[in-house]
């Protein structure tokens, strides 16, 4: 049933895609296409963070495997399109595996530091081994648009319409997987481990599952960003794509699927448009250096004003599941405070009593909580 | 052999910046378990600060001493405004905000700044020592020896403040029980907002030593803070003894990599070194037996 719905969904929204792309120009083709593959990588980060309350400062490093296996395959082994992209996913799942494993048995800010360190170190191997991956220059090949759309058909359509498809295939069946057991394990997981434990939950194979899933997203989406920019080069997966990850997830709505739309949308469009902004108002000196300030800015003032991210506001606005909502929020808030405090210290609830606000703020979320835990019934099963 | 001593030397050089880098952040983590991703941008802007103060006709250390003011009162003031409000939020607030602050210090920079890369005075002479005939290279010049001495006092001072002082009592109190120490009437806030003052300045401290070596720009601190970070995640994220270990051993260790391996790799190397000592130690080497559920 879920199924169905989720599939009349993505059909209905690729319809309209369809439409939409014919009428669009190219560079906008090419934004569509931008947004689309985004999109896909932040929705796998967002289950890693929200649903199954890990951590990655380093997916860029997953969109590079991803980016280069297609590279590389379309150059040597000539495969098919759609071969290659679920290729470069599977080879990106690989490397999230390993990862996965090396991580399962980090927490909080050690995670944190391990993917950063993969972030940072992974694209020196374009530069170690310049025969195969090229260097600083990186790779160039070309693909072609399929002979039944006529020798008319514009290029930067065809890539909008594959970024599209397979990120609609992939927003279906990601959502399919959070209604399914799996998707209930990893909550529970991030809701309290121990409880998860006890339930007869396999932690560390659903920790490292969550990374593979989500280190196959970013693949694609990598291979994706590829195709649409026909090369790759070590200076596309920097640390600040990783960083930019992140922050999607967070402004987006962590833990939501909608929200990761969102989030990718904002990735892909706001930093031209701050540009055009700032050199129509005359600051042309620093004219790159604007659109970095107002993002951070942004970050800053939607973690401190709105941490529920955009989609948080969405759903307040039409009044829809209102618990469900701030419960979810408060829910991976909790996971993460069991992460991130050592044992036998009680700093996060003491600075929470350093200002009244600050314990305001932590009574209505204990409160949200609760009534979270009343209405989720995969919540009430671990318990 | 000469070689061996040289990438030894220069080794402990960089190491002793990353453990400068790391002890900042142990600062900060032991006092309100925040990871501040910030550090390296206010290290920048503060080195920046430095050279405006140089070539505006100040000698070198009038610049060094301003860096470091400003460093402390940077420190003390991002706290106050914008990390302040994220305690007792879930920490992701807390890492969002601060990669936002990283961002924001980084941009500013580049409008203010210009993202250009600008040569930066070293302390003393970069020429490295010699035995006899043996060169002992850059790791034994008077600006490296500058360098470890430096580090190695603040971190002395630290551990006197820590150790010897009423301030220090009362931060380390309200790094072990905020509620406790609250109780008994210390102002748990301010002693937060001084250990991120004491933080921004040992971060001043590390970028007007690497700088030289670096130039200064924008982007200029981010693989210095990447590796500080990962010298207190090897030394463990409590320990400040931690991460002055936990630096020299990565400083060494990756200058051994690119000497005799490969100069593109040391940061796969960070990458292996982090992940062998976290496989078998998964909260670093100077962690304090902890109990974790699963």
């Amino acid at each position: 049933m879920t199924l169905a719905k989720h599939l009349g969904i993505a059909i209905l929204a690729g319809l309209v895609l369809l439409a939409l792309s014919s009428k669009l120009d190219s560079f906008r083709q090419y934004q569509l296409a931008q947004v689309a593959a985004t999109v896909i990588a932040v929705a796998g980060l967002t289950v890693l963070i929200g649903i199954s309350g890990q951590i990655s400062i380093g997916h860029g490093a997953f969109m590079f495997v991803g980016g280069y296996s297609t590279a590389l395959l379309v150059m040597h082994l000539n495969w098919p399109l759609a071969l290659v992209i679920v290729a470069s996913g599977v080879v990106a799942g690989v490397a999230g595996a390993i990862m996965g494993v090396a991580a399962a048995r980090l927490r909080g800010p050690y995670l944190a530091g391990a993917t950063l360190m993969l972030a940072v170190a992974l694209p020196a191997v374009a530069f170690q081994w310049q025969g195969v991956f090229g260097g600083d220059q990186g790779l160039n090949f070309t693909v072609s648009t399929p002979g039944f759309l006529g020798a008319n058909f514009q290029l930067t359509e065809w890539q909008a319409w594959v970024c599209c498809v397979c990120a609609l295939i992939a927003l279906v069946l990601l959502a399919n997987l959070l209604r399914s057991r799996v998707g209930r394990n990893w909550r529970a997981l991030r809701d309290n481990d121990t409880a998860a434990a006890l339930a007869g939950l396999n932690v560390a194979r659903l920790r490292v599952s969550a990374f593979i899933v989500s280190a196959a997203c970013a693949g694609v989406a990598g291979s994706l960003l590829a195709v649409t920019m026909l090369n790759v080069t070590p200076g596309a997966f920097t640390l600040a794509l990783s960083i930019q990850l992140l922050t999607a997830v967070v402004l987006g709505g962590l833990g939501s699927l909608a929200g990761a739309i969102w989030g990718g949308i904002i990735l892909v469009l706001v930093p031209p448009f701050l540009t055009n902004f700032a050199a129509s108002h005359g600051v042309s000196a620093g004219s790159a250096s604007v659109p970095i300030v107002g993002y951070g800015l942004v970050l800053i003032v939607v973690m401190l004003v709105f941490p529920t991210g955009i989609q948080g506001g969405v759903r307040r606005l039409l009044g829809l599941a209102r618990p469900t909502a701030t419960g979810q929020a408060s829910a991976i808030g909790r996971r993460w405070q069991l992460a991130w405090k050592p044992a036998g210290s009680n700093t996060a609830v003491g600075n929470a009593a350093d200002n009244s606000a600050g314990s305001a703020a932590a009574g209505t979320q204990i409160a949200a909580s609760e009534a979270a835990t009343k209405d989720g019934v995969a919540e009430e099963g671990t318990r | 052999m000469q070689e061996f001593v040289e990438l030894t030397l220069g080794g402990i050089s960089d190491g002793m910046i990353y453990a400068a880098v790391g002890l900042s952040l142990v600062l900060i983590w032991r006092g309100t378990r925040v990871l501040n991703y910030a550090q390296g941008g206010m290290a920048m802007f503060t080195s920046y600060i430095a050279i405006v103060v140089i070539d505006a006709g100040g000698s070198y250390w009038l610049g060094f001493v301003i860096a470091l003011a400003s460093g402390l009162l940077l420190g003390a003031a991002l706290e106050r405004v914008v990390v302040r409000p994220t305690a007792g939020k879930p920490p992701l607030n807390a890492v969002i905000v601060t990669i936002g602050l990283l961002i924001l210090i980084e941009g500013a920079a580049g409008i203010i700044y210009g993202s250009k890369n600008r040569s930066f005075p070293a302390a003393y002479s970069i020429v490295g020592a010699k035995v006899g005939n043996f060169a002992l290279g850059p790791g034994s010049s008077p600006t490296a020896i500058f360098t470890a001495a430096s580090v190695l006092a603040a971190a002395g001072l630290l551990a006197l403040l820590f150790r010897f002082t009423p301030v220090g009592l009362r931060m380390r109190a309200s790094a072990f029980s905020a509620t406790v120490a609250q109780l008994m009437g210390v102002r748990v806030g301010r002693m937060t907002t001084l250990g991120w003052a004491l933080a921004g300045l040992i971060g001043a401290l590390a970028g007007m030593l690497v700088t030289p070596q670096t130039f200064l720009y924008p982007n200029s601190m981010d693989s210095i803070f990447v590796l500080g970070f990962t010298a207190a995640v090897i030394g463990g994220l409590d320990s400040p003894i931690g991460a002055i270990v936990g630096g020299l051993i990565l400083g060494v260790l990756l200058n051994y990599v690119t000497g005799y391996v490969g100069s593109n790799l040391p940061e796969l190397a960070g990458l292996a070194i982090l992940v062998l000592v976290l496989m078998f130690r998964p909260s670093g080497l100077f962690a304090s037996a902890a109990t974790r559920q699963v």
